[in-house]
């Protein structure tokens, strides 16, 4: 028999470095930006420069006339083409028509008005100069709650009260719940708009092919799949004449979880000219018109006894929406609601949402979608609940927890969390920064009047979406593992990671199973002809649904792998291991080249069983995973100058099982980089006219290297039940339990001041004031 | 009637300032044309000779003229780095250069860096240390710290993250790069 090379050590688990690197560390991948094609056009989007306004008139004649410029389209000749879809359905809810290109009405800044087509990007640019419109400025509204004031300007003019939808959830019996309660605390707690700035900008080339009416689309998207099947209706073109291609995707964090008008108008454009057209969104454009996150204010009321036992929980929030629904827009603040109690027994909860249109870009998912605000909403409450008791903050949150031995945990918002041992990582994290003698330094340090605080964030959070029944689009995944005949592996996700590693998880879970060396494996993705159809990466998902989607094909690979290998082996005991098929009584081997080669060529076969070496399998997840962790935060605010700095930053994590820790930290980096972000730099401002004033990276002020701690991460594994891979997922983690622990140790530093709640971005000017004006912002 | 934000409700709200600036007013073609410059530079140790209009921002000339699509743009106002290559050695941001400030010059990209299929031990350090997710920062961001070693062949973290402040990055949280750069300095110090 052949000797292959055998693998003996198990992958998963371990720290590897990426199989995606080398072509991002050498600026040989391909994004969008990145194609060329023979006679490809370039175009370039007008949108409003007014927050509201009639369009009285659009002149395009100068712009035409510009040598270079193939093609000018205006609202009125994108007529056919269908709105721009929202996935998200709720009893009642508004959905204003949203059409790819205004028409006689503009409902923000940045709203897409024409678009210019020509032979190069400067010409383009410079015929979009050419473009007169005439407006009529409206009054507009930007602020969530001054919109559902009487007498606010209708961001609608059909729907005066601004009111996209109202909802309510409620479970046990909060009404008695807080009769009954000795202790009651209220707190107004925003969550800023934030912008989720992925360092690449949307794009989209589109090539049509007219004697084949197929359509192919490059996007910058998180959901390949679901974007073709959206898109296709839009221009009414046929599903399997449309092909969505992602090539390199610069980062997401929900931003590209979405079907945007940019998307369906190339097609449109590149069926219109015939020829292709590739349109990048500059990074303004990506402030204004991408989606953007939060939009909170939440008036929260936590009912208890006087011993600490938490009893009920009230939630009034109002959504900031925006001006329309993009694709899950009004379902994210109803994740906040399933996620408000958190990791406490609250079996008394109410909760009631007024999603508010506004007039500014729409709000949709990013980086934690309606849990982090749940989570921060939450764990501002229990710093505030314990500081009316006069009670340790760690200690309330251990007396409240659902014990580990409770689950599966049936919480009061009709959630089941399938695994849990909520006290562990916050006892770890307590003794990693010695909680009792930093109480102490605390003490001594205000007491020479240093603004010393210590922060905690206990989170829950839910991911893994979804099961379907949960999900708008179907919350399964799909996997195709492939062995070819010359026994090299290709795994084909559905999922379609931008930046998550799956190439290489995938690659190790694919390695490990079938024993052959990683490097022997490709992982393929984001390409609707060629992957089967795909969910997508977001909400934490991509391992913890496309990795048993991966796992599951493979189990019925091996069932075929061992059929070959009986029959090749004359036996009826085989093991598949190390890349091999072993007689399990002889120790005879044939590998899985030979194996997969005696597939394809199938002069004979066994019993019962096809040609070739391929399985696919759609994996539907019977529930969600629901990770947890403990931040805790050390930080000093400069009486001087308002700055904060954060001393130490610990996070332990429980995400389940680990694939690959390499990665895992890289996440929880990420994560808590961008909870820090909300906690502390991060906002997108509006002025009352609907201008946009933080519209560039000049005023949006991203954490840089400097403006970030070291973070000290760490783990507990409480496997999830739910996938046999025992995983949770990592993605929203860190951004989730951050921006509560920062906001709570820098209360904790102004205490003494009669400071109990701080909004985010705790900007510097924002404490110097507290700490000047005796606790008054 | 609302007045309109000086310098914020522009007619053009997709462009950025420099490009804005240039675009201006140079619509017609002919002239736009006839003001076109020959440039000759070095890019990667190979020669390019071109002629390019004089608006034409560095970036777009490397990536679209020249074909080296390594440096990215990620904001075209000098902010976020993704685009920076090496100019006669020196990291600068060719978003906000113009293509003919380049002619007679040197420029490095991110293709440039790797020697006979031998990564540079930047490179080969950002692959050990996950100093990357999607990517996209990550020529420029190696770059820079090419660049920070080369002046200072030993920082601190803290002269790290002041050395990588011209970059962002919005995967990482920046903690894998400053490892990434840590290792690359003590392999080059061994």
């Amino acid at each position: 028999m052949a000797t292959t090379i055998t693998k003996t050590e198990t992958l998963v688990g371990k720290r590897i470095r990426r199989q995606e690197d080398p072509r991002l560390i050498t600026g040989t991948a391909t994004y969008v930006d990145d194609i060329k094609m023979p006679g490809m056009h370039h175009a370039c989007i007008l949108r409003s420069p007014h927050g509201a306004a009639k369009i009285r008139s659009i002149d395009i004649k100068p712009a035409q006339d510009l040598p270079g410029v193939a093609a000018v389209f205006t609202g009125k000749d994108v007529e056919g083409v269908g709105p721009v879809p929202c996935g998200a359905s709720l009893p009642g809810l508004r959905v204003p028509p949203h059409a790819i290109l205004a028409k006689d009405r503009v409902y923000f800044i940045g709203h897409p008005v024409a678009v210019v087509v020509a032979t190069d990007r400067y010409i383009a640019a410079d015929a979009l100069d050419l473009i007169e419109v005439d407006y009529e400025p409206l009054p507009t509204v930007t602020d969530p709650e001054k919109a559902l004031a009487a007498g606010a300007p209708a961001v609608h003019p059909e729907w005066p009260d601004n009111t996209a939808f109202l909802y309510h959830q409620e479970g046990g019996d909060p009404e008695t719940a807080f009769k009954e309660a000795e202790v009651v605390v209220k707190q107004r707690i925003t969550s800023q708009r934030l912008i989720p700035t992925a360092m690449e900008t949307r794009g989209v080339v589109a090539e049509y092919r007219s004697a084949e009416k197929s359509l192919t689309l490059y996007s910058s998207t998180q959901i390949p799949h679901l974007l073709r099947t959206l898109v296709s209706q839009m221009l009414g073109l046929a599903e399997n004449h449309l092909r969505v291609i992602t090539p390199e995707v610069g980062g997401g964090f929900g931003s590209k979880l979405n079907v945007y008008a940019e998307e369906a108008l190339m097609g449109f454009v590149a069926m219109k000219i015939g020829k292709p057209v590739k349109w990048i969104e500059s990074r303004r454009e990506n402030f204004q018109c991408t989606i953007h996150g939060r939009g909170h204010v939440d008036y929260y009321e936590v009912a208890a006894k006087r011993d600490g036992t938490v009893l009920g929980l009230r939630l009034k929030l109002i959504q900031d929406l925006g001006a329309y629904h993009q694709l899950l827009t009004p379902a994210i603040p109803t994740l906040s609601v399933l996620m408000m109690p958190g990791l406490y027994k609250f079996r008394n909860v109410t909760a009631d949402i007024v999603g508010v249109f506004t007039n500014c870009v729409p709000t949709d998912a990013y980086r934690g979608a309606g849990r982090p605000e749940a989570t921060h909403g939450i764990e501002r409450m229990m710093d505030l609940l314990a500081a009316e008791l006069k009670m340790d903050p760690a200690e309330l949150r251990l007396k409240n927890f659902i014990g580990k031995d409770e689950f599966p945990y049936a919480t009061a918002t009709g959630l089941s969390y399938d695994s849990g041992n909520y006290a562990e990582p916050l006892k770890k994290a307590l003794d990693l920064v010695d909680y009792h003698k930093l109480r102490q330094e605390q003490k001594q340090a205000k007491a020479s009047g240093r603004l010393l605080g210590v922060g905690i964030s206990t989170y829950g959070e839910i991911c893994a979406f979804g099961p379907s029944p949960a999900t708008p689009a179907g919350g399964w995944e799909s996997a195709t593992v492939k062995i070819e005949p010359s026994g090299k592996v290709t795994v084909m996700t559905g999922a379609s990671p931008h930046g998550q590693g799956e190439e290489t998880t995938f690659a190790q879970i694919a390695a490990d199973e079938l024993g052959v060396p990683i490097d022997d494996v490709i992982v393929v993705h984001g390409d609707t002809a060629v992957v089967q159809y795909g969910i997508g990466t977001f909400g934490s998902r991509g391992t913890a649904v496309g990795g048993p989607a991966v796992y599951y094909a493979l189990q019925e690979l091996k069932k075929k792998i061992r059929k070959f290998g009986e029959m090749l082996l004359e036996t009826t005991d085989v093991t598949v291991s190390g890349g091999q098929c072993v007689d399990n009584r002889t120790g005879k081997s044939v590998s899985l080249a030979q194996i997969a080669g005696a597939s394809y060529r199938a002069m004979k076969l066994p019993p019962n069983t096809e040609p070739g070496m391929v399985a696919t399998y759609f994996w539907e997840p019977p529930n969600f995973a629901f990770p947890f962790g403990a931040h805790i935060v050390v930080s000093e605010v400069d009486r001087e100058t308002g700055h904060v700095e954060i001393k130490r930053y610990v996070a332990v994590d429980d995400c389940g099982n680990i694939i690959n820790p390499l990665l895992v930290d890289g996440q929880v980096h990420g994560g808590v980089v961008q909870g820090l972000g909300q906690a502390l730099y991060e906002q997108a401002v509006y002025d009352d006219d609907g201008q946009l004033i933080t519209g560039e990276l000049m005023d949006y002020a991203i954490p840089k290297a400097s403006m970030v701690p070291w973070i000290e991460s760490s783990h507990t594994i409480t496997p999830s039940p739910v996938n046999p891979l025992g995983v949770k997922g990592v993605g929203e983690a860190g951004t989730i339990g951050c921006s509560p622990a920062v906001v709570n140790s820098v209360v904790d530093a102004l205490s003494h001041l009669g400071v109990k709640h701080i909004d985010m971005p705790m900007t510097p000017e924002k404490l110097w004031n507290l700490v000047h004006q005796g606790g008054q912002a | 009637m609302r007045p309109e934000t000086p310098g914020m409700a522009s007619r053009r709200p997709s462009r950025h300032l420099i490009f804005n600036a240039f675009c201006h007013n140079i619509i017609d073609r002919q002239k736009a044309d006839s003001m076109k410059r020959k440039i000759n530079l070095t890019i990667n140790g190979k020669s390019f000779t071109d002629e390019v209009e004089p608006r034409m921002l560095l970036i777009h000339y490397l990536r679209e003229v020249a074909g080296f699509t390594g440096p990215h743009i990620g904001c075209e106002t000098s902010i976020c780095g993704a685009c920076t290559v090496a100019l006669d050695g020196k990291a600068v941001k060719s978003c906000t250069m113009f293509a003919v400030q380049a002619d007679g010059r040197e420029v490095t990209t991110i293709e440039g860096l790797a020697t006979n299929g031998q990564l540079h031990p930047v490179q080969e350090a950002f692959w050990n240390e996950h100093a990357l997710q999607c990517g996209f920062c990550t020529p420029g961001m190696i770059m820079t710290s090419k660049q920070l070693l080369e002046r200072n062949p030993h920082p601190t973290e803290e002269e790290i993250r002041h050395g990588i402040e011209g970059n962002l990055c919005r995967c990482t949280g920046y903690q894998h790069i400053v490892n990434a750069v840590k290792a690359a300095a003590a392999k080059a110090g061994a």
